[in-house]
Formats: structure tokens, C-alpha cells, sequence
């Protein structure tokens, strides 16, 4: 793997979170309403409003923002929340590690039925498992997810009251929201899965290897799942960053204390700087991911080589 | 449609029955099920919408203060005159689960037009353009990639305001990028043939080539793009509504419904659970249907 290859590849990762950054803060100041009045709150006097605004630094002309909030940036300073008067950074990042327990665990669930379950499914072709595997994810894509966690609230911890219905604690408490969570990247990954195996199966090498007398099981996990695995992993990588996005919807729903839920109070409350760290962060999660994504395609397929 | 080299009509330039007498019934179904079931499930919710008002004699938004929390019909206490009961105003579920279809299906419809009709032309000229302006669009379609499609849209929602406007606003500037890219590989792919290179030496102008030669290609990735897009919208337009940031009341949506549902998870399931019900159903629906397009359209693409 060439160096010239990291170097190119860092530097899109760069520039993209650049334009990520610049985005979010255009968004607020560009809108055609007063995002100072509405930030201050509804009942605010005018005196409050100006108060914001200079606490803000919203009354300075805007590219002189711009770049108070890149030297910000720069030093680690995302700003302050409005509503509970702390550093944005340190409330992120208080609320980070539920987030990444819900989406590592989800996510290993997901993998570890949905791998198989693919792999069954496509060599199975044509055959009712196949069809049902087919059916299922398709329904599992569909199903919304709050619908879904309040359904399984509903039946779990109403009627049969054997896990909690929301909050963070114990085991318990993760058993709902990972299943909620998982369904729906189950569904989607078996999909892929499948038919990647699908049109890998088909090729010249597996006959080959099978040829030489290589164990059908063999056959399976070395060769053609390695192959099959290029666009799976992509969509894991893609649905992880997502969900370390904060699982917005989830959440919500199990008033989980991560990352997506501070995202949605502080929207409803328009505090916005704890919302912009929130987008930063999951901005460069997701630029983050998808560099390891590139390397990680060199080294699935050797056939793949940026020059 | 596929032509065959050989001088044998394949099966799907027979006439249906033909292929149904020759395979049978169950390779009909394989066939055609797909197509058959999503656009049957599509269409009973459209037209589940367009009728609400004859459908039912209720009114949506008809506040009975004494029907409050009243169960399914099927249920102890429940009567016929809810069938799914009534929320905790003593509106009618079943009417506005119905009447929530349209806000659903509107949203989608002309939020996937406008995001695609976007999208489309700025992948359009990105692809063909080439260069610098294809460079900026698709940094612009990295960087918006990278920001979660909720928070934005959240975010935006909630500095425009909740209205109908503001959510198609909203996912037009969220979901464009999509369509761009699409746009974009397929009029890259087509301007390199050797018919463009006629025309252009024919005298055409651009504008004319795009019509003629590449949008025709276009159509059909756009096209199974655009049908899952629109369950994605549709799930999304929910779930603001859940968060309190869609459609604001009175309209009647389905994210609504759920959301106030919320809180009587323990003595009225059925406000919750309905209108998520038709959320499923409808989108399943699309989805399947957009499965059966892209199998028709680009079997490349099998799932």
C-alpha cells in the first residue's frame, strides 16, 4: 500500500470535514429568520436577545465568525451550551461512551446473525430458507424504528414486565434498544450479504478450489466469503458510523443517555452549539470510518490499487 | 426487454399467459410476485388516502372529550363506532390513520421529485461538464454525506419552523446528493460512446444531447434510486413528526400519532400501534415494489 495513496486519501478526509464544518455553520446563520431570537427563546426581552447575540458573537460581521469559530475549532473549543452553561465538549463527550455501547453491541448483533444468515440464504438459493431470508429482511427494512422500540416496550416491559422500559443501567436496560437498533442493519446486511455471495459463487476460482479437492466449507469461508465481503464491509462501516452518530430515533424512544438524544433535546431547545458539536462529531466520525474503509479495501482485495 | 440472438422467443417476450401455461404457477409468482404484491399494497394505501373522506365518516380532527381512549372494536368496551379505536382527544384512529396516508404520501411524492429533479440536473452537469464543476459538486455531495441525514434535517426543521413546506424543503436540500451521483456515473458513462461523438459532429448542442442520448439511460437507475428513496422519506417524515419537528397539528400524521401515543403505552396500545402498522404496510410496500422495478429495470442490481 502506498504512502502516496494515505497521503491522497487524508487529504480528502480533510477537506471534507472542512466543508462538513463550514456547513453546519453556515446552516444556522443563513437562515431567513433571526436565529438569535429564536436561540434567546420565545419570551426573551430585548435586552436578553442582545445578551445572546453578543454572547454568541452573532452581532460580528460574519466572516469574522467564521474564523473565531475555525481558531475555536482548532484549540478543541466547541463552544458553550446555552442552556446548561458547560463547554459543548465536555457534555459530548459525557454522553458519548452510552452511544458507543449501544452501537458496538447492536451492530456485533446484527453481524453475527446477518453474516450466516447470508451466507445460509445464498447458498440455499431458490430454496424456501432463501425465500424466507429474503422476505424477512425485506420486512425487517421496512419496519420503522420507533415503531418498533415502542411495540417491543409495549410487549416486554408492559405486559410481560421482564425488562425495563427505558433508561440506562443494567443489561437489561440494552436488551431493547440493541434489538430495535440491530433489526434493522440485520435486514440490510443479510440483503448484502446474499447477493454479494451470490455473483461471488458463481466465479471460476470456487470451481478451481473445488477441483482441487479444497473442503466445500473451506471453499466457502476463505475464498469466496473474503470476496463477497467488500461490499458488506462497506455497509457496516457506513451503518456504524451512523449509528456513533447517536442513534437518533432509538434513543429517543428508551430515553437512552447518548449522543443522539442530547442531539434532539438541544435541537428542541435550539441550543445550538451543543447541536453543532453533536454534527461535528458525527461528521468526523463518518470521515474518519470511511478512510479506514479505503484501507481496508486494499488489503480485502489486492486487486484494488489506487495509483 | 431482452432480445435473444438466437431466432427463440425467451419467456419474457411471450405473452403473459404463455409464460404462465409453459412454467406454471409457481415461476409466475417468482416472476411477477414481487411486482404483483408491492404495487397492489402501493396502491391500496394511495387509494386508502384519496378516499379517506368517503372511506369514513368521521372527522379527523373532531375533539369528543367523552370518547376519549376508547378501544378497537374487538376489544372490551370497544364499540363499532371506532373500529380502531380513538386517541386521547377522541378522535377516530381509523379515520386518521387514513388521513395521515396523505400527508405521508405527499411529503414523499414531492419531496423525491424535488430532491431528484435537483439532484439530477446538478449530477447531470457535474458527469458530462466534467472538470472543476464536477469536482465541486461531487466534494459537495462527499461533505453532505458525512452529515447525518437526521440531525440536518432536524436541525433545518427546526430553525425553518415545522410546516409541510419547510419538511419538503428540508429533504430536498438532505437527499439531492443521491441522485446526484447516480445521475453523474451514468452521463459519464454515456458521453464517452461513440453516438455522442456523432451528434456533437452533427452539430447538436449539449442541452439536446443530454436529452436525447442520456436521459433515456438515465431513467431507470433513477428510477429504482427514486422508489427507495421514497420509503426512506417517508420513515424519515415520520420519525420528525415522532420528534415533534414534522407536520405540525392539526394535520393528522402518522409520527404524530405515534408520538402521543407515547404516553399510554399502558392503558391505549392501539394509539401507537396503528398508525405504525400503516407506516409498515406502506412502506413495505414501496419497498417491494421498488425491488420489482429494479429487477425489471436493471437486473444487474439483483438482490
Amino acid at each position: 500500500m502506498s504512502w502516496r495513496f494515505l497521503l491522497q486519501r487524508s487529504i480528502h478526509s480533510a477537506v471534507v470535514l472542512f466543508g462538513a464544518l463550514t456547513l453546519v455553520f453556515f446552516i444556522v446563520r443563513l437562515v431567513p429568520s433571526d436565529p438569535v431570537r429564536i436561540m434567546a427563546g420565545p419570551d426573551a426581552s430585548p435586552k436578553e436577545i442582545q445578551a445572546t447575540r453578543e454572547a454568541l458573537g452573532f452581532n460580528r460581521p460574519i466572516y469574522v465568525q467564521y474564523g473565531i469559530y475555525l481558531k475555536n475549532l482548532l484549540h478543541g473549543d466547541l463552544g458553550r451550551s446555552l442552556r446548561q452553561h458547560r463547554p459543548t465538549v465536555s457534555l459530548v463527550l459525557e454522553r458519548f461512551p452510552a452511544t458507543l455501547q449501544l452501537a458496538l453491541a447492536s451492530m456485533l448483533l446484527a453481524v453475527c446473525v446477518a453474516i450466516p444468515a447470508g451466507i445460509f440464504a445464498a447458498v440455499k438459493r431458490g430454496t424456501i430458507y432463501d425465500g424466507l431470508t429474503v422476505a424477512a429482511s425485506l420486512l425487517g427494512q421496512s419496519v420503522p424504528t420507533f415503531w418498533l422500540g415502542i411495540v417491543l416496550i409495549m410487549v416486554f416491559a408492559v405486559r410481560l414486565r421482564i425488562l425495563p422500559t427505558s433508561g440506562y443501567g443494567g443489561w437489561r436496560h440494552m436488551v431493547l434498544p440493541m434489538l430495535t437498533l440491530a433489526l434493522y442493519m440485520m435486514a440490510l446486511i443479510t440483503r448484502m450479504n446474499r447477493s454479494s455471495m451470490l455473483e461471488v459463487l458463481n466465479a471460476d476460482y470456487l470451481r478451481t478450489a473445488r477441483a482441487k479437492g479444497v473442503k466445500e466449507k473451506l471453499v466457502l469461508l476463505r475464498h469466496a466469503l473474503r470476496n463477497a465481503l467488500i461490499p458488506v464491509v462497506t455497509i457496516i462501516g457506513l451503518q456504524t458510523g451512523t449509528l456513533l452518530g447517536g442513534a437518533v430515533i432509538t434513543e429517543t424512544v428508551f430515553a437512552w443517555p447518548g449522543i443522539g438524544s442530547l442531539a434532539v433535546d438541544s435541537i428542541t431547545t435550539l441550543d445550538y452549539p451543543v447541536v453543532q458539536a453533536v454534527v461535528i462529531l458525527s461528521g468526523g466520525i463518518f470521515v474518519v470510518i470511511n478512510f479506514g474503509l479505503d484501507v481496508l479495501y486494499t488489503w480485502l482485495d489486492p486487486r484494488i490499487k489506487y495509483t | 426487454m431482452e432480445t435473444s440472438a438466437l431466432p427463440i422467443r425467451t419467456s419474457l417476450q411471450l405473452p403473459r399467459e404463455a409464460v404462465r401455461r409453459r412454467w406454471g404457477l409457481a415461476r409466475y409468482a417468482r416472476r411477477y410476485g414481487k411486482l404483483i404484491v408491492g404495487s397492489t399494497l402501493v396502491l391500496a394505501v394511495i387509494l386508502m388516502a384519496v378516499l379517506a373522506p368517503v372511506l369514513s365518516r368521521h372527522d379527523p380532527n373532531r375533539v369528543s372529550l367523552m370518547a376519549r381512549l376508547d378501544p378497537p372494536a374487538w376489544e372490551k368496551g370497544g364499540s363499532s363506532k371506532s373500529l380502531l379505536g380513538t386517541d386521547q382527544l377522541g378522535r377516530d384512529l381509523l379515520t386518521r390513520v387514513m388521513y395521515g396516508a396523505r400527508i405521508s404520501l405527499v411529503v414523499g411524492l414531492l419531496s423525491v421529485l424535488t430532491s431528484g429533479l435537483l439532484g439530477t440536473l446538478l449530477g447531470l452537469v457535474a458527469g458530462y461538464h466534467g472538470g472543476w464543476l464536477d469536482n465541486l459538486i461531487m466534494r459537495l455531495t462527499d461533505i453532505q454525506m458525512a452529515l447525518p441525514f437526521i440531525l440536518l434535517a432536524l436541525l433545518v426543521v427546526a430553525l425553518l419552523g415545522p410546516s409541510l413546506t419547510n419538511v419538503v424543503i428540508v429533504f430536498t436540500i438532505t437527499a439531492w446528493y443521491i441522485y446526484a451521483r447516480v445521475a453523474r456515473a451514468s452521463g459519464l458513462s454515456i458521453r464517452e460512446n461513440q453516438y455522442v461523438e456523432a451528434a456533437r459532429a452533427l452539430g447538436a448542442t449539449d442541452l439536446s444531447i443530454i436529452w436525447r442520448h442520456i436521459l433515456p439511460f438515465l431513467m431507470s437507475p433513477l428510477v429504482v434510486t427514486a422508489s427507495f428513496e421514497a420509503a426512506r422519506i417517508i420513515t424519515t417524515e415520520a420519525a420528525l413528526g415522532f420528534l415533534g419537528l414534522g407536520v405540525p397539528p392539526p394535520y393528522a400524521s402518522w409520527g404524530n400519532m405515534l408520538s402521543d401515543g407515547r404516553e399510554y403505552i399502558q392503558d391505549a396500545w392501539w394509539i401507537s400501534t396503528f398508525p405504525g402498522l400503516a407506516l409498515l404496510v406502506t412502506v413495505l410496500g414501496i419497498n417491494i415494489l421498488g425491488d420489482a422495478l429494479r429487477d425489471i429495470l436493471d437486473p444487474r442490481l439483483k438482490m
